[in-house]
């Protein structure tokens, strides 16, 4: 690995001064992508910017009225260990327990998750399906956008040199809604998702009252089918609703082929986890 | 600015300081810099475990953490699992279950399996299988390694009885 | 006939090395530390096949803490000769040009040049400074299209040896060999049910979990030290030796703990680069590979083609049988196709068999043992055509092979006839056992069962004994352990000394330090280096029969020695207590042996495994699996238990989802452990076992090596299961999930 310095400041106003004058600077959160990218030569740096020691980039708070504030550092296990988080986000915690393995998930952070921009990232199509905010710091001060705005081509997101993520917030869960993450993978853990999928419904007697469905790993960056989730609203909930609705993700993903899968096995795929992740809501909303 | 980066940590109980390039993973500064070669390297890049340690309170791959990073944290290696000559019931339980072949892996294992049973002490089959996922094992097939899990948890909860 | 009854054979103790091992002691090759060591970095090509038209290492040379840049130019100018390091005779040429191009680089991961630095990023930022101007050439990657008139050639002067002549034209077919017996026509003709089908299976690897490496000195007295993790400490020296154009008493091989190695740990890559390092620098140097090193530049086992043909009568009686094996060398001929052909229908009686075996050279690294080389790929498709011929005479698939299986005095095709064998026990015992008897319910399940064969071989391994005061034994042995076998070799010491097991200590002593001792592989270091301690513990025991004699002032023949008890007459003395008084009665007492036994026994093994697929996924999930294995005899029982769990385990990932993924350009896509996919202990259930003892008639204790037979039925066992489950049969390994899909998709349209 070349030669790169380290540096771990305190505030975030800090960090956005060291990232604004290095602009081959990388930020340093769990590290477990980076890394491995500096080791291969896939990244290159001169100065590795550690966040971990900036309070805004640790927090975890849930909130039933304000929703769920996540740091961008927050580790996997800080997730699935917060009691009102699980309650309130199960599907959340579930995906950030899928995450590499145990001791992935004692540094990985879904922050880096969002950063890193693979578009196999588990956590993000249910971030876009919770309607998750990125919360961003820089030198031109702050700004939020949506999750799904936030990865542009694989490996790049929407940050400027000098921006930093500081946070994503989730609404509160409304009521008689539910949320769940499924993705393929071909062994049980340790694995990037061959395709993936987060849906969140809502309910209101027997019918959709709302849903999103995003996917993974079936296009540059991960993908909001907005229509899908549209066809749902309104339609009773049902084995046809459902169903209907999976085909239209597996029409909106346009997969590649590479070594994890065929492009017509992942848009198969994503019709298998929709409609199974689109059930596993429905049921948790139902308990709701 | 090629300057070394001075950490000062807690390993095994006793601080320790060194100093390291900021490129210096954690695993390179325990087994180059400080000795402490019981730590594997196998992949270099959070797949196999071999290089397990407990940072913290939670395990972590040191092949995937800087030195840099460890700067104020407190450190255990498998170095540190045996109090003094007396093996931790896992170590032990590792040994009458035949649970290690060739053995590069096992202080990574032994490392992971510590911690599951100081946080949950009577784990499922299931639950110890997903906790030690992290860490690759091409030798024994797991079967005698998830038995000695077992069999360390059992001793645990009778000697806290 | 009952057993023998033994003291310390067949028990469990605590392996002699256990507790280094949990306390992170246990020094591995890479936890070497030398004063003044530097670190080795090796520049690997980025090209399938390229001609290497010009190396500049100058500016590697000036970048600051380099000591030493070396190259093929740097290997002493020694010429071609053939040489034998333990596996037959090779071309010194292939060796040498293995562990550093010459000429041409051959695969994706050949190593090209080294550098030695201060510290290992400086070597690799050096490494990066070597310019290199390759002319890359076309390439191939598989046996069927290097087999094809128009391929790229591997190697321009290669001719095939056709029958053992050698050919005119250039091909990259090394060797088409044949073994046959009987009138396979005839025996065709006669047969009521034939299936023929074609197998693919992907180039994997063994996986070990420590990468190579190696740490030399070039000392000043001219000996070369090494220090390294392999299976075989002698042929590290032989081949270092070989190739640096040194007697072998100039060099001196350590051999440090192993973290596994499979058979993929018995080539030599780095130690004579380590050495050249060292010369140059006139500093130790140490190279320790990376993952992507360790699949990109090191032995994996052949990708094949495979083509069976089976015949059988209605009665189940099988008339003929044929095998087409085509096996993937890599880069220089060697592929494991010769033991592929000895193992493709070892496990039933034929009368009728012709097998073709070819060694195929293609742009992929050079291939190495993998456990039980060879049969794996042919067992998965001779077992796949068993079970369909099973299926089309509508009997049981293991009464089926019940009623063909191999027994004492049968006749392989390749000429061995056999000695006493546990063919027919092993399938008895999967018949008898809870698991075949067990209903599978519930949808999407299936049961699958395969057997599988592996030789096991004997070769040299010398051991020495030498009694201590307390009672307790020092054993020296030249066996890199892998896996447990100072134990199972101290045990065979101790049952014949007649004292525990924990009172023999054993040692894996360097290349000056014990006789010659052949690798540890084919499943001969319980058998043959277990038998050296028998022997030298029998020398011991004629030594101390001698001292007691003289003690007790009576002929040393009338001494007897029954299980560490000696007596004559009225006198009685435990070995114990006569080790007590070697000093008083002439001194120390040495034991000492070298074998070099031809009766290595084989081993059957058989897998019995459910599971079930996901229909919309391909996702095949195991649910119970049992491997039953023929030891002869177990010394060590759990760890008997312990190689057959392993070998099933990678055997499971053989045919899930392990595979060399080629890229268009001839490189590997996956070269790290996230996609080249080992199982992971959450993909797994217990794996059950069952031990066949059917002693060996050719060992003291009946053993024969367990350590090889279990990876053979795994993946023909699992294709067998999941076409009961998902209606399909998988000719192709790996039978991963989307090759499950499509194949489920293809059997709808």
């Amino acid at each position: 690995m070349k030669w790169f310095d380290y540096a771990a400041p305190r505030s975030v106003a800090e960090a956005v001064r060291l990232l604004a004058a290095h602009p081959a600077a990388r930020t340093l959160a769990g590290g477990t992508d980076l890394l491995v990218q500096l080791r291969s030569g896939r990244k290159e740096t001169d100065l590795v910017v550690d966040i971990k020691r900036i309070p805004e980039l640790n927090e975890l708070r849930y909130d039933p009225a304000a929703g769920l504030t996540l740091g961008a550092a927050v580790p996997c296990y800080r997730i699935y260990q917060h009691a009102g988080l699980r309650l309130a986000y199960p599907a959340l915690a579930e995906t950030a327990s899928l995450i590499g393995g145990t001791q992935i998930q004692g540094r990985a952070s879904v922050g880096g998750n969002l950063c890193n921009a693979s578009p196999s990232a588990d956590t993000v199509p249910l971030l876009i399906a919770l309607s998750a905010t990125c919360h961003i710091a820089g030198p031109q001060g702050t700004r939020a956008i949506p999750v799904e705005d936030f990865c542009v081509a694989p490996g790049r997101n929407i940050l400027t040199p000098g921006e930093l993520l500081v946070s994503l917030h989730v609404p509160p869960p409304a009521p008689h809604s539910g949320a769940r993450y499924l993705r393929f993978i071909p062994r049980n853990e340790m694995d990037i998702a061959v395709a993936g999928a987060g849906v969140s419904v809502t309910l209101d007697h027997g019918h959709f009252r709302s849903a999103r469905i995003a996917l993974a790993a079936v296009a540059p960056t991960p993908l909001l089918v907005r229509e899908a989730g549209d066809a749902l609203a309104g339609r009773p909930v049902s084995a046809e609703s459902m169903g209907a609705a999976a085909e239209l993700a597996k029409a909106a993903a346009r997969p590649i082929t590479d070594m994890r899968g065929t492009a017509e096995y992942r848009r198969h795929l994503c019709a298998v986890l929709t409609r199974r992740a689109l059930e596993a809501a429905v049921a948790q909303a139902k308990g709701n | 600015m090629h300057g070394k980066y001075h950490v000062r940590t807690t390993i095994n109980g006793e601080a320790v300081e060194f100093l390291c390039e900021p490129r210096q993973s954690l695993l390179e500064c325990l087994r180059d810099i400080l000795g402490l070669t019981g730590s594997k390297e196998g992949c270099n890049d959070g797949n196999c475990g071999a290089c397990t340690v407990i940072l913290d309170g939670r395990i972590v791959n040191s092949c995937l953490v800087l030195g840099a990073e460890a700067d104020g944290a407190d450190i255990t290696t498998i170095e540190g699992v045996a109090r003094g000559s007396r093996l931790h019931p896992v170590q032990r339980a590792f040994l009458e279950q035949a649970a290690l072949q060739c053995g590069v892996c096992t202080p990574g294992l032994i490392v992971a399996a510590k911690a599951l049973l100081e946080a949950e002490a009577q784990p499922s089959e299931e639950r110890i299988r997903f906790w030690l996922a992290n860490n690759l094992c091409r030798c024994t097939g797991y079967d005698k390694i998830v038995r000695a899990v077992q069999q360390a948890a059992h001793e645990m909860q009778e000697v806290n009885r | 006939m009952s057993a023998p009854a033994y003291q310390v054979v067949g028990t469990r103790p605590i392996r002699h090395d256990g507790a280094d091992k949990v306390t992170g002691r246990a020094l591995y090759g890479a936890d070497l530390e030398l004063a003044g060591l530097l670190h080795g970095f090796v520049l690997r090509c980025p090209h399938a096949h390229a001609r290497l038209r010009r190396i500049d290492t100058s500016k590697a040379e000036a970048f600051p803490g380099v000591k030493a840049v070396v190259t093929a130019a740097d290997f002493p100018p020694s010429g071609d000769r053939m040489v034998d390091l333990g596996e037959g005779e090779t071309p010194l040429s292939y060796i040498r040009g293995n562990v550093l191009a010459s000429g041409k680089a051959l695969y994706c991961g050949h190593a090209v040049a080294a550098v030695a630095a201060v510290n290992v990023h400086v070597a690799e930022e050096a490494a990066g400074l070597i310019e290199v101007d390759y002319e890359v050439l076309p390439h191939v990657t598989t046996a069927l299209d290097a087999m094809r008139e128009d391929a790229p050639l591997v190697h321009e002067e290669l001719r095939t040896k056709e029958f053992g002549a050698p050919g005119s034209r250039p091909s990259n077919v090394a060797e088409h060999f044949r073994h046959e017996m009987g009138e396979v026509e005839r025996g065709f003709a006669e047969a009521e049910v034939i299936v023929e089908r074609e197998f693919h299976t992907s180039t994997v690897h063994q996986g070990y979990i420590e990468p190579h490496n190696a740490t030399a000195l070039w000392n000043n007295d001219g000996r070369v030290l090494i220090w390294c993790s392999t299976q075989g400490s002698f042929v590290v020296r032989d081949t270092t030796a070989c190739i640096l154009d040194l007697p072998v008493s100039q060099v001196k091989v350590t051999p440090l703990e192993i973290g596994g190695g499979f058979g993929g740990k018995i080539p030599v890559y780095l130690e004579p680069v380590a050495a050249l390092l060292s010369k140059k620098s006139g500093r130790p140097v140490k190279i320790v590979m990376s993952r992507k090193d360790v699949f990109e530049g090191t032995g994996p086992t052949p990708g094949s083609f495979i083509r069976v043909k089976i015949g059988a009568r209605r009665d189940g009686t099988i008339t003929a049988a044929e095998a087409y094996l085509a096996y993937e060398a890599g880069a220089y001929p060697g592929a494991m196709v010769a033991s592929g052909a000895m193992t493709v229908f070892a496990a039933y009686h034929l009368p009728n068999v012709r097998i073709d075996g070819f060694d195929v050279c293609v742009n992929k690294p050079s291939t190495a043992a993998y456990r039980a080389p060879g049969a794996t790929n042919a067992a998965f498709a001779t077992e796949s055509v068993m079970d369909e011929l099973a299926e089309n005479l509508n009997v049981d698939p293991l009464d089926f092979r019940l009623k063909n299986a191999a027994r004492e005095g049968a006749r392989r095709a390749d000429g061995v006839k056999y000695r006493r064998i546990g063919c027919v026990e092993v399938i008895e015992a999967m018949k008898n056992s809870e698991h075949y008897r067990s209903a599978l319910n519930g949808p999407h399940r299936g049961r699958g069962v395969a057997i599988g064969y592996w030789f096991n071989v004997g070769l040299a391994s010398s051991c020495t004994i030498s009694v201590n005061e307390d009672g307790t034994v020092n054993l020296v042995e030249g066996s890199t352990d892998i896996g447990g076998t100072r134990t199972s070799v101290a045990m065979q010491a101790a049952e014949v000394l007649g004292i525990a097991a924990e009172d023999v200590h054993p040692v894996v002593a360097d290349t000056d330090s014990v006789g010659y001792t052949a690798v540890t592989g084919g499943s001969r270091v319980t058998f043959a280096t277990g038998w050296a301690a028998y022997e030298a513990a029998q020398d011991v025991v004629r030594q101390m029969r001698e001292r007691a004699a003289r003690l007790w002032d009576v002929d040393p023949d009338a001494v007897e020695a029954v299980r560490g008890q000696y007596r004559a007459g009225s006198h009685r003395a435990t070995f114990r207590a006569l080790a007590a008084q070697l000093n008083r009665t002439g001194g120390p007492v040495v034991g000492r042996a070298t074998v070099n036994p031809k009766g290595a026994g084989g081993s059957f093994s058989g897998v019995i495994c459910d599971v079930e697929v996901d229909p919309e996924t391909g996702k095949t999930t195991i649910l119970r699996f049992t491997s039953i294995q023929d030891a002869g005899k177990a010394i060590h029982p759990a760890y008997v238990e312990g190689q057959m769990q392993g070998g099933s385990v990678q055997g499971i990932g053989w045919a899930l989802n392990e595979e060399y993924y080629m890229t268009a350009e001839g490189t590997m896509a996956n070269a790290s452990f996230l996609d080249y996919r080992i199982p992971t202990c959450y993909d797994l259930p217990m794996i059950e076992t069952i031990i066949v003892e059917v002693p060996n008639p050719g060992h003291p204790f009946g053993v024969r090596g367990v350590g090889e037979a279990n990876i053979v039925p795994p993946p023909a066992a699992l294709a067998n299961a999941i076409y009961r489950a998902a209606g399909v049969r998988m000719r192709r390994l790996p039978m991963n999930p989307a090759a499950v899909m499509e194949a489920i998709w293809a059997a709808a349209k």
